[in-house]
């Protein structure tokens, strides 16, 4: 089967698509972060050095959008850190044309910045999408965020 | 001041003096005394060195090492320094190779750590080199005293410390055994830094008091009953310990339970497939924390397993690795439960992230505190086993044990 070049409608998409998620993220509306993904999105954040040697072991991992707002809700209600937020700066998306969508490889940095004010460079890495779009609306069919990393500052709480 | 003209408080090992987490010369002291002395040292899973002429890098406290499986598959361990400048010699966190060659001058070494060539030794041409009578496999990297035990591969400096099955003792020896029961298959790793003194986190691993108390998440989602079995094992001499709890329903049913209360009443998981789990140790114990002083775990949580090292990386800086394992006989379907079980642990678990944030919590709550100390009185006085974990013994056993060493 042969797959279609990417129109620009699709290419618009993808970036609102980012840019919703990570607005969702860094102004701490989580439970908006959820919607971004289908019902049965898979969501994993692991190391480049667990990829690399071709071990599966995630940090997070969901696989399915429920599983997400279980998520939320854990660190709404159960889990204990330190009140924190982020702030992303994602690169362009690189697109391939994939079966229902598209795949995407976008490079991302998120610097944390604690309820104190101090503030550091807390992840690099990228972000293997695949996105499907459907009605004009674009969400993540499988996000795999995969850290430069294998060293995390204390803990990672807020998805990435 | 000198640490021996500090005295430990009167009441004995029912107070923790802060000193001892901010105190530099304590920390040259451990690095002597407990790191480098009379103690074994986790050093890394055997199957991290699966095939001969492979190698990873490890750390004894603050010093590194390199640990090797030789062509003929015997492991070795010695310190990653080389004999001439004291570069490291291996860079790389594992890799496999037949001799490991210094970057900086290229000395080479065989798998056993031994010197087997100085490059240019007789000179170029007649000129330069070594004297004849120079002896520079002298100053080679120290070797460690190696065993494995179920697995693990432990190291240490000490001439003098029991073999590691001794160690142990025979009821911490035979919770490894348990989960160490089938040859292991590596699922990955990562770590954590934490901001604050490495004996701040192994006391919290060694603390089952504030397991219900700091981790909510089974709580908020009810997933846990108030009185779950369990039990405290202190082994002799306060070194090491097991804390364990009974699964309040292995079989599945809890999992399912759950999901039917969270559709009744709002609360429960959405997606408790995260904890469906299966008692594969046929015992019923659905979480078993063990540790073995200094600087140890081992962990099963239902059935996610994994060992975590933990290496001091200065005063208030400290490393935790994971390593997370299955079985080589593990099935996809029982991978993909241990991966969903990950969840629990890590910098992002349910049940283990605050964890890190503790260690630095206590490290910046000590500041300007080094005259005062730390009240340990859950459970009484005493370091021996307890049917109850609202009890700090184990933690009073890793003093008991850390003042033996320190002569403290």
């Amino acid at each position: 089967m042969s797959l279609r070049p990417i129109d620009i409608e699709s290419r618009l998409a993808v970036l609102d698509l980012n840019a919703r998620y990570v607005e969702a993220i860094d102004e701490g509306r989580f439970e908006e972060w959820t919607e971004l993904f289908t019902e049965d999105g898979h969501y994993r954040i692991t190391t480049a050095e667990n990829v690399e040697q071709g071990l599966p072991l995630p940090i997070m991992y969901a696989t399915s959008r429920a599983m997400l707002r279980d998520r939320v809700k854990a660190l709404r209600e159960a889990n204990i850190y330190e009140a924190q937020r982020y702030r992303h700066m994602l690169g362009p998306p690189r697109l391939e044309p994939a079966e229902g969508g598209l795949r995407a490889r976008v490079n991302f940095m998120v610097a944390r910045v604690m309820h104190t004010g101090d503030t550091s460079l807390f992840a690099t890495g990228c972000y293997l999408d695949r996105i499907v779009l459907a009605g004009g609306a674009a969400r993540f069919a499988e996000k795999n965020v995969i850290l430069d990393s294998r060293q995390i500052d204390t803990l990672l709480a807020i998805p990435l | 001041m000198n640490i021996h003209e500090r005295a430990w408080p009167a009441e004995g090992l029912t107070r923790i003096p802060y000193w001892i987490y901010s105190d530099r010369d304590v920390y040259a002291e451990e690095q002597a005394n407990i790191f480098r002395g009379d103690t074994w040292i986790f050093l890394c899973l055997e199957a991290e060195l699966p095939r001969p002429n492979t190698y990873r890098t490890s750390n004894l406290g603050d010093m590194p090492v390199v640990v090797t499986r030789d062509q003929d598959g015997a492991i070795h361990a010695f310190e990653n320094r080389c004999a001439h400048r004291g570069s490291l010699l291996c860079l790389k966190q594992r890799g496999e190779a037949r001799e490991i060659a210094c970057v900086y001058h290229n000395w080479t070494y065989d798998l056993t750590g031994r010197l087997t060539g100085v490059a240019f030794r007789r000179g170029v041409g007649g000129k330069g080199g070594m004297p004849a009578d120079s002896r520079p496999d002298r100053h080679g990297p120290r070797q460690l005293r190696v065993e494995v035990f179920a697995g693990l591969v432990f190291g240490t400096m000490s001439a003098g410390v029991r073999p590691v099955e001794a160690y142990l003792g025979p009821e911490i020896a035979a919770k490894i055994r348990r989960v160490m029961k089938a040859p292991v298959k590596l699922l990955g790793g990562y770590s954590q830094v934490l901001a604050g003194n490495w004996k701040v986190y192994v006391e919290n691993t060694k603390d089952s008091y504030h397991a219900s108390l700091l981790h909510m998440f089974f709580t908020t989602f009810r997933l846990n009953r108030l009185s779950q079995k369990g039990g405290l094992v202190v082994s002799e001499g306060g070194d090491n310990h097991i804390s364990y709890s009974m699964s309040a329903d292995v079989a599945g049913k809890e999992y399912e339970q759950a999901g039917m209360r969270s559709a009744q009443s709002g609360y429960g998981l959405e997606a408790p497939e995260l904890l469906k789990s299966v008692d594969e140790f046929g015992d019923g114990v659905g979480i078993q924390i063990l540790t073995v002083f200094p600087t140890f775990v081992l962990q099963q949580i239902r059935n996610s397993l994994a060992v975590r090292r933990v290496v001091p990386l200065g005063l208030d800086r400290t490393e935790l690795a994971w390593t997370c394992f299955g079985y080589a006989d593990d099935d996809e379907a029982m991978t993909e439960l241990r991966l969903r079980q990950a969840n629990l642990i890590g910098p992002s678990g349910f049940v283990s992230m605050e964890d890190g944030a503790a260690v630095g919590f206590v490290q910046r709550g000590i500041r300007g505190a080094d005259d005062e100390e730390s009240v340990v009185e859950m459970g009484g006085n005493g370091t021996s086993s307890e049917e109850s974990r609202v009890s700090e013994a184990a933690v009073r056993g890793f003093w008991k044990a850390y003042r033996r060493h320190m002569s403290l």
